[in-house]
């Protein structure tokens, strides 16, 4: 709640965002907030030399507060699209897009996106990319970010990395460093968009464990966007299931493995229920080649 | 069909090898060993720097091992006292393909045997239609580019161009890293019926254990450095494998009997690899 | 892919020869520096033997003794580098301050963009050297001509370079600075104008080697002194070993500038490894 006014009237609110109090730890379990609701929306991508691309049609789902929603659907089925709607960098043709009730309607530090390749800025350092959000704002003085952003980077195993630039941290890193430089701001929602994508396959899976954990302690709402059916399972509370062609909502899924999920959720008899479930669904949308 | 199977068996005896930038010795493999028969799909499940690179390097020809030594057959491949020579008998499938991009597709396939004149020039054409027919269709784009195809495509027609050798073996080092999900389950696809039509050795090497236990016949888990045999692991499931298998209870047992150790493996590199950049 | 790196690395450093562990102890390039032994061994030789055309080219020993008897010590010749120097600088840095800001504006600016663009595109294939004959019709003395090709000859190659840099902006840099609540002003300052010092970059080491081309090209047409002129007035009066120190001072002198600006710029990138 203490960031709503900085998040609904965006850029013009510097001056009143820094006569809030200090923000709340970033990393404190949160009153369940940001909800996401997405009502019929629909978007199409105008074209050089064709008719407008129908990217998303008639598009509904909610992001539930305090839980992890993960959006699941084929590569260039319009994830991506829906992501940047919610974030506020891009406005639906028909629809709505709100959070806690109110309008979506512009970039905010109340929704903060994971892109798929990193986005830390390489001209600066670790620290500096992580203080950028609070000192952009006025949110806090310098020390205070400094302190608030080195305190994260201890909680994210990146001690002694604040003065690197990103170029010199090893992927794993850099996507830690970027959920830094999103927590720090205190968002009600994080919307994470293949964020553990180029990743190979193992580091992938540490990171997995390494979100999901950070999910259980904060509690922070979450729509997490995959490719991955075991990535989906292993992390999700609920899964959206998307077709494409135009992107659409087909399915929800509920998954009720129990916290705190562990490699050993990945081999329970509820867990291969579950996959067999989700599994006939992806055949069905054809997001699964079975030729 | 007979002649296969007495064609194509590793026996890789504590190979080892210690790279020596600069007086600092990195032990990449040590005591690395398995026996793999003629015809045997295996896959090397391993993390990031556990020595998988160069365990295929040694059998490509690429490097010379330190201590211990490989046969193909019998016939020593690799040891300290071999020189390295690469080789058509055993081919390596590049994670970020190596088809040449000024050549057609047709043209990238016959290469290997018309360079190396075991085929004439119309023979070679035939076999290499026949082949990229039977692995999937792939005749149809015989006259286009490489950059002209998906990169599941190329993929594929670099699987034959390899094929097109006769190996003994085939060397897989990750092909599908890339790859979103749906390409890769169409390219497991692929894979496992070229190698129902072809049954050559082949040696797959990933970093998911998923894909590993769906395509092979033995599952090697490796340790991080320095690289060893940690588990063994035979796959039970039958043959063609179908989807539905992902979801049986035979292959959650056989997943749990490895996942532990890959895990910890996955850990270890892990954390050596933030060690190493502080 | 790790190990495979590594594996690749490693056999560099084993390959056995000399000349590697030479250059990896003493931090030098002696493969390097003996070609340069053998390149001027080889000319003199040449030289000496009146190979083919070299009957009327000094070699680069007669060179040598000739600059140190004379020309280390003369002013005039200190005086043409000086002279150089300042047309490069002039023509150089005037090219980057009008350049880099128009540059950004025609990345930025779409409507700026269609009006100035197919001028620029029509007027960037002329090489600076033609511009010699108007720029002297133009301009009231030689320096400012020779200035104003030089300035031509960097110019647009930095614009061309920096609005390439604006439009290859990453939009997710861009967006996250707007979800962090950063106004334009701040997203100007701190993500634009970094997103475009790799282009800037480019088009600086681009362009400081032009310039000393078009520089000591019109030096030889129209400039009383410099480098280029000294060069030309030692064809003009038959001391061939002027024409060699003179070539090899433009050489140096060259190399100087680069060196200089990618040490620069190295320093305005420290992120870039």
């Amino acid at each position: 709640m203490m960031m709503q006014t900085s998040a609904t009237t965006g850029l013009a609110s510097n001056a009143t965002a820094a006569q809030q109090a200090v923000p709340v730890s970033p990393l404190a379990p949160r009153r369940r907030q940001g909800h996401l609701v997405v009502q019929g929306v629909s978007k199409r991508f105008a074209q050089r030399d064709s008719a407008p691309a129908e990217v998303l049609r008639d598009c509904s789902f909610e992001v539930e507060p305090g839980r992890l929603t993960v959006l699941m659907g084929p590569s260039g089925c319009g994830k991506s699209t829906l992501a940047y709607l919610l974030a506020g960098y891009l406005a639906p043709d028909a629809g709505s897009l709100t959070i806690d009730g109110m309008p979506i309607t512009q970039a905010g530090p109340d929704r903060m996106l994971v892109f798929q390749e990193t986005a830390l800025w390489p001209w600066m350092s670790i620290v500096e990319n992580v203080m950028f959000g609070p000192l952009a704002r006025g949110d806090m003085s310098r020390a205070q970010a400094r302190q608030a952003a080195e305190a994260l980077l201890q909680k994210f195993g990146l001690v002694g990395f604040g003065d690197r630039y990103p170029s010199q941290l090893s992927g794993g890193m850099k996507r830690r460093a970027e959920l830094a430089q999103a927590l720090i701001n205190s968002p009600k929602v994080m919307i994470l968009d293949e964020p553990f994508r180029g990743l190979d396959v193992m580091t992938r899976e540490l990171m997995q464990e390494y979100y999901v954990q950070l999910f259980e302690e904060t509690q922070l709402t979450t729509l997490f966007i995959t490719t991955e059916l075991e990535e989906a399972i292993f992390l999700a509370d609920r899964i959206v299931f998307m077709g494409t062609a135009p992107g659409r909502i087909v399915r929800g899924l509920e998954v009720d493995l129990p916290h705190p999920r562990t490699i050993g959720s990945m081999t329970s008899e509820r867990y291969l229920e579950i996959k067999k479930d989700a599994m006939a669904t992806l055949i069905e949308y054809g997001a699964v080649s079975t030729d | 069909m007979n002649d296969v199977l007495h064609q194509g068996a590793l026996s890789i005896r504590q190979a080892g090898k210690i790279y020596d930038p600069a007086g600092a010795a990195v032990v990449a493999l040590e005591d690395c060993s398995a026996e793999i028969r003629a015809g045997e799909f295996v896959a090397i499940v391993g993390p990031s720097g556990c020595g998988k690179s160069t365990l295929l390097n040694a059998i490509a020809g690429f490097d010379r091992l330190t201590s211990g030594e490989i046969l193909l057959d019998g016939v020593t491949l690799a040891s300290p006292g071999t020189e390295p020579r690469p080789g058509p008998q055993r081919v390596v499938v590049f994670q970020h393909g190596a088809l040449f991009p000024w050549m057609t597709v047709l043209e990238n396939v016959i290469y290997g045997p018309t360079r190396q004149r075991v085929l004439g020039a119309d023979a070679a054409r035939a076999k290499a239609l026949d082949m990229l027919r039977r692995c999937g269709g792939l005749d149809t784009a015989g006259q286009r580019y490489p950059g002209q195809l998906s990169s599941g495509m190329q993929r594929r027609v670099e699987i034959v161009r390899a094929l097109m050798n006769e190996p003994k073996v085939l060397l897989l080092d990750e092909p599908f890293r890339a790859m979103d999900t749906v390409s890769k389950s169409a390219m497991h696809r692929h894979l496992l019926d070229i190698h129902a039509l072809y049954p050559k050795t082949v040696l797959f090497i990933t970093h998911d254990l998923e894909e590993a236990l769906f395509l092979a016949d033995t599952v090697y888990v490796m340790t991080t450095r320095p690289g060893r045999m940690k588990t063994m692991l035979r796959v039970n499931l039958a043959r063609p494998r179908t989807l539905d298998m992902l979801v049986s209870h035979e292959y959650l047992e056989l997943k749990r009997q490895v996942v532990a150790g890959v895990h910890e493996e996955a850990q270890k590199a892990f954390e050596r690899g933030e060690r190493e950049l502080a | 892919m790790a190990d495979a790196t590594a594996g690749q690395t490693v056999t560099a450093c084993n390959a056995p020869g000399g000349f590697s562990r030479l250059a990896r102890l003493t931090g030098v390039n002696w493969r390097g520096a003996l070609a340069v032994v053998a390149f001027v061994l080889g000319w003199e030789l040449l030289v000496r033997f009146k190979a083919l055309g070299f009957a009327a080219v000094p070699g680069p020993l007669e060179s040598l003794t000739a600059f140190w008897a004379t020309y280390a010590s003369k002013a005039s010749y200190w005086e043409s580098w000086f002279a150089s120097f300042r047309r490069v600088v002039a023509g150089f840095v005037l090219a980057q301050l009008l350049g880099i800001p128009l540059g950004l504006f025609l990345g930025t600016r779409e409507r700026l963009r269609e009006l100035m663009f197919p001028v620029l595109e029509l007027m960037r294939p002329i090489p600076p050297i033609a511009w010699v004959p108007l720029s002297i019709l133009f301009w009231p003395t030689h320096e400012l001509s020779i200035i104003f090709i030089t300035f031509i000859g960097a110019f647009f190659i930095i614009v061309i370079n920096v609005h390439d840099g604006v439009r290859t902006i990453k939009q997710e840099h861009l967006w996250l600075a707007r979800s962090l609540g950063a106004g334009e002003a701040m997203i100007f300052r701190r993500i634009v104008l970094p997103s475009v010092l790799p282009a800037i970059s480019v088009g600086m080491t681009l362009g400081i080697a032009v310039t000393w081309n078009v520089v000591i090209a019109a030096e030889m047409i129209a400039g009383d002194n410099g480098l280029g002129r000294l060069t030309w007035e030692g064809y003009v009066s038959h001391t061939s070993t002027v024409v060699i120190i003179g070539m090899v001072s433009i050489g140096f002198a060259g190399y100087l500038s680069s060196a200089l600006v990618s040490w620069l710029l190295h320093k305005l990138t420290p992120w870039r490894a």
